[in-house]
């Protein structure tokens, strides 16, 4: 149970997807302009995930075993299929649903921390628990770091900044002001 | 004529349409692996590896490929070029592979190389997607090096591992963790704007000048 706990927040804080391994970069800098759109994005980014941690966890205990070399074809196409299918089941079971996510449920496929989540997982070797606990603090993390940045930015809307600055450089430079202060969270733990 | 255009595409890659400075594409493997300029190296071969081979299937079968599924189709044609690079890599130098870790099967998820074949390689004859692909690869491969260089020279006083500066210099560390890489990519940025604006303006007196001269 504690072993859960600090999965948990080490995906959460210490290692957080976007701000420590750099994965989700795209829709982090490319959809962060506002609060609510990227608190959206972050909570179907956090479903796919979960989904995809079941689904990597069976594939590696039943069909991978036999064959590893098959194991980044196999769940590129499981994830952009999982998002396919999820697609439509909100589009079925719930329209209105559908229509707030939008153009973002397609994009999550090439969103590299759904892959590097399965790979960090398979890695690590997680069981079914492990596996569905690391999901979700990576996913609750990448809403975080989106939710923060988007913050950020609608604040800096209202200030005078010069025209030079303005755009992905100022983004990144707030990123890694932001990495910085998370790096402070290293200190929680220091069993890796 | 025909070399003309062949150039072009290879040369807007590499400057014009640089897929980091000027796209902000690809940003996860660049911010990741720029630690040391070594990696950065492995990791652009990489990239250039699976961006020329894909682009070069893809554009060979761009007629048999249906519209329907065809992004299904590129993501394999990848993730096959990628297992061989991950594999070749594990075999040829073992201990880069373990410093860039899960990056290496990563490159499926570049957007960089799903959005060259999506916008040229299916669209263009063989030949032209090679010397598109080569071009954003070398684009690729200059970033990723500019990058891991002046995060290695600044984070760790070393260039591929050889040491630059005496003992007295003092390692600038935050530059090798992560948020180095944000600070680094956002100053090189920063750099290109600048570069862009002033260009814009020499352009625009330019074009003031004549009119006024007319």
């Amino acid at each position: 149970m504690e072993n859960l706990l600090w999965i948990f927040i080490s995906a959460l804080l210490v290692n957080n997807f976007v701000l420590t391994y750099f994965l989700g970069l795209c829709p982090f800098l490319g959809v962060s302009n506002s609060l609510e759109t990227s608190f959206r994005l972050g909570l179907a980014t956090t479903f796919v995930m979960l989904v995809t941690a079941i689904c990597a966890w069976i594939l590696n205990t039943y069909v991978l075993i036999h064959a590893p070399y098959l194991r980044l074809i196999c769940f590129i196409v499981v994830i952009a299929s999982t998002v396919q299918f999820i697609e439509m089941l909100i589009k079925k079971l719930s329209p209105a649903l559908f229509r707030a996510m939008g153009i973002f449920l397609p994009l999550i496929t090439t969103n590299c921390a759904i892959l590097g989540l399965a790979i960090f997982a398979t890695n690590r070797g997680y069981g079914f628990w492990e596996g569905i606990i690391y999901a979700l603090g990576a996913g609750v993390g990448f809403t975080l770091a989106m939710v923060l940045l988007a913050g950020l930015r609608e604040e800096s809307e209202l200030s005078s900044i010069p025209k030079l600055i303005q755009g992905t450089a100022m983004n990144l430079i707030i990123a890694g002001i932001l990495s910085m202060a998370f790096m402070g969270f290293a200190g929680l733990f220091s069993s890796t | 004529m025909k070399k003309n255009e062949s150039y072009e595409e290879f040369i807007k890659g590499v400057w014009r349409d640089n897929p980091v400075f000027a796209q902000v594409l690809g940003m996860c493997p660049m911010l990741a692996v720029t630690n040391s300029a070594i990696n950065a190296v492995a990791m652009g071969m990489a990239t250039f590896f699976v961006l020329v081979g894909s682009s070069f299937l893809v554009s060979s079968f761009r007629n048999w490929i249906p519209k329907q599924v065809r992004i299904s189709c590129f993501i394999i044609i990848i993730a096959t070029f990628v297992t061989i690079a991950d594999y070749t890599l594990l075999a040829l130098v073992p201990t880069v592979h373990k410093e860039l870790g899960a990056f290496i099967p990563l490159i499926v998820a570049n957007c960089l190389i799903l959005g060259r074949q999506e916008a040229f390689a299916s669209r263009y004859p063989t030949r032209l997607a090679v010397m598109d692909a080569v071009g954003m690869a070398v684009g690729f491969l200059i970033a990723l090096l500019s990058l891991g260089a002046v995060r290695e020279i600044l984070g760790d006083g070393a260039l591929f591992g050889v040491k630059l500066f005496s003992v007295n210099f003092e390692p600038w560390v935050i530059m090798i963790l992560p948020p180095g890489g944000f600070l680094t990519l956002g100053v090189i940025l920063l750099f290109f704007n600048w570069f862009k604006f002033k260009k814009d303006e020499f352009l625009d007196d330019v074009a003031e000048a004549e009119r006024r001269g007319s």
